[in-house]
């Protein structure tokens, strides 16, 4: 039995320099991107799920907890903070921060109760649970059904860095990225990480040493879910509305898709994945549920012949850790 | 009154389609280590190929409850050989994103030819009208939906608790290489395994026909309960499997007259409760 992620090198300081290059690059490339003519809007978006993707891998990838629901996380984020901002008419710090906390608070609850079983019936559970939240959403009424919440004001981020000018909120949703991928990758290269990692390999032996294992897993699934969260609160700020589809399950199986594209358990992997499936989805806008399909087809392609991913290929190339 | 009994009906109703999916997906798991994403999508096909059945072929119902099983039995058994069979010795989790995979694929293509609203499927005309049972009005269809799941269910249980194929299969489940050595087939019997447990996915969709109508969608909702009602249940015995599928529909059918809002979610807060107090599931193993 081969885990889901079938190699770690280990962390050496030479696969942090690369890694440590490879971000810097990454920066200053998506730093240029409003001088390039490439729509920001779709670039923000990319963003958004490449940081979710991110958070979904340091569970999959790192702790070999395959979640089937994280788009619970982005979705209740999203509704927290659209509800602060046009509701409570809070500044967008407070807003990003309340969608956080609903997602800190929903991942405390959901990862104590789906981290009691593992392996496949984790993923049953989580999908379950998101499924049960889409009910909730689905009735509660500050949602709005199937309206969602629409038209959130952007406002002035500590009250004059202004958010509707599209360049500004462009900076402060890649500032956001970044933060959020710099916590993950310390994360991952923490003793913290090296524990998750021990026991995605071998659960038993990780107790046998003395670990709560419940505890790391419970801790990594908190952290995962709030970071999902942060993307679904900056989600709100591009799409200026929260709705329903956020909190779906296929939501939660794109996410799925975009980390098993850009390579299961590799560090920049998500984030290509992200960007690959969005452009995918705006470029195959016009061919319905053709999109669905095809994103099958990629399903299956993957699982059966590209199970290390871009990424996961590319550091294979080059005996690489990226 | 009335009320009450026309939900516990429809519970019952339900549950048939639990019990049926639930003890296809535990089958399956048994022998594939696979847990069938695809399962939601080949019951919507088994509706699908009992409409076309009618509407192209004129084959009655009573056909399309032998044929339908059998084509998407089939058409599960190609899928098994051509892309489920190489993913032996990979993670189980593996098999979870495959599965979804051909289930976006086959909602996907069902979705772009037929949109998403129902096609109406008639009920055959020898179970049409209905029998007052004194105490409540009873529709012969639905009553036949419960009573024919019912008996299918205790044949499948039958068949693999007490029978000669049964063992080999159980035994196989246990230990593939040494049932190999004994001289049996098992990628075969995997296969036809794998036939058996859409078979029953397509025979729910061909009995959920006349009363959900044959919509694209139908199943995709519905295999996120089936997982939850296996979560409940764990997957280690079949009768597990059939009791907690008709139980749960039956707590959904009493929810939806007692507290309606619940009733989407009830079966899902049910596994939360089962999962705080005893992990493993009603009936299942350790995993």
């Amino acid at each position: 039995m081969t885990s889901i992620t079938d190699e770690t090198l280990p962390i050496t300081p030479r696969a942090m320099r690369d890694e440590m290059i490879v971000f810097v690059i990454m920066a200053a490339l998506l730093a240029i991107v409003p001088f390039t003519g490439l729509y920001p809007f779709f670039v923000m978006q990319a963003l958004c799920f490449a940081l979710l993707a991110c958070a979904f891998n340091l569970l999959i990838g790192y702790g070999g907890l395959l979640s089937f629901g994280h788009a619970m996380f982005l979705g209740t984020a999203g509704y927290c903070s659209a509800h602060a901002l046009k509701v409570w008419g809070f500044p967008p710090e407070l807003g990003i921060l309340t969608g956080i906390a609903g997602a800190f608070v929903l991942s405390i609850i959901t990862g104590y109760i789906s981290i009691r079983r593992q392996g496949i019936y984790f993923s049953m559970i989580t999908l379950a649970l998101s499924q049960l939240l889409y009910f909730v959403y689905l009735q509660t009424p500050f949602t709005h059904g199937e309206d969602g919440i629409q038209g959130i004001p952007q406002g002035k981020l500590f009250g004059f860095i202004d958010l509707s000018k599209p360049v500004t909120l462009y900076y402060v949703v890649l500032v956001g990225f970044l933060a959020g991928f710099l916590l993950i990758f310390r994360t991952i290269n923490s003793p913290f990480g090296e524990v998750l990692k021990s026991i995605r390999e071998n659960e038993q032996r990780a107790i046998s040493l003395g670990y709560k294992t419940d505890q790391y897993k419970l801790l990594a699934f908190i952290l995962s879910g709030t970071i999902a969260g942060f993307a679904g609160s900056l989600k709100v700020f591009v799409a200026q509305n929260a709705s329903l589809t956020d909190v779906h399950w296929s939501m939660s199986g794109e996410i799925v898709l975009m980390t098993l594209v850009g390579g299961l358990g590799t560090v920049f992997g998500p984030v290509v994945g992200a960007f690959v499936i969005i452009a995918m989805q705006q470029y195959l806008a016009g061919f319905g549920q053709w999109v669905t399909v095809i994103q099958g087809v990629i399903f299956v392609a993957c699982v059966l012949t590209f199970r290390r991913g871009v990424v996961g290929e590319i550091a294979h190339l080059f005996k690489r850790s990226l | 009154m009335q009320a009450l009994y026309a939900q516990l009906l429809v519970g019952l109703i339900n549950g048939s389609f639990y019990a049926l999916l639930s003890l296809g997906l535990a089958v399956i798991f048994g022998m594939l280590n696979i847990i069938n994403f695809a399962h939601g999508a080949l019951y919507m096909m088994g509706a699908f190929c009992a409409y076309f059945l009618l509407n192209l072929g004129g084959i009655n119902y009573w056909w399309a409850l032998l044929l339908a099983p059998i084509i998407v039995g089939i058409f599960g058994m190609i899928l098994e050989r051509t892309l489920l069979q190489w993913l032996t010795g990979l993670d189980h989790l593996y098999g979870l994103l495959l599965t979804f995979g051909i289930a976006l694929i086959v909602q996907g293509i069902f979705q772009n030819y037929f949109g998403s609203s129902g096609l109406p499927y008639a009920i055959p005309d020898q179970l049409r009208g209905g029998m007052n049972l004194g105490f409540m009005f009873l529709p012969i269809y639905r009553g036949w939906v419960v009573v024919f799941s019912l008996v299918v269910c205790l044949a499948t249980w039958f068949l693999i608790e007490r029978t000669r194929l049964g063992a080999y299969l159980r035994a196989a489940t246990e230990n593939p290489t040494l049932v190999r050595a004994f001289g049996i087939n098992v990628p075969r019997m995997i296969t036809l395994t794998y036939g058996l447990g859409v078979g029953l996915a397509a025979l729910a969709g061909v009995l959920s026909a006349p009363i959900n109508q044959v919509r694209p969608l139908m199943g995709a909702d519905l295999i996120i309960v089936v997982f939850a009602v296996v979560v409940i249940g764990g997957m280690g015995s079949i009768m597990g499997s059939i009791i907690t599928g008709f139980a749960l529909g039956v707590v959904e059918g009493l929810t939806k007259y007692f507290y309606p809002e619940a009733s989407n979610t009830v079966v899902f807060v049910l596994m939360v409760l089962v999962l705080l107090v005893k992990p493993t599931g009603l009936t299942g193993r350790a995993a």
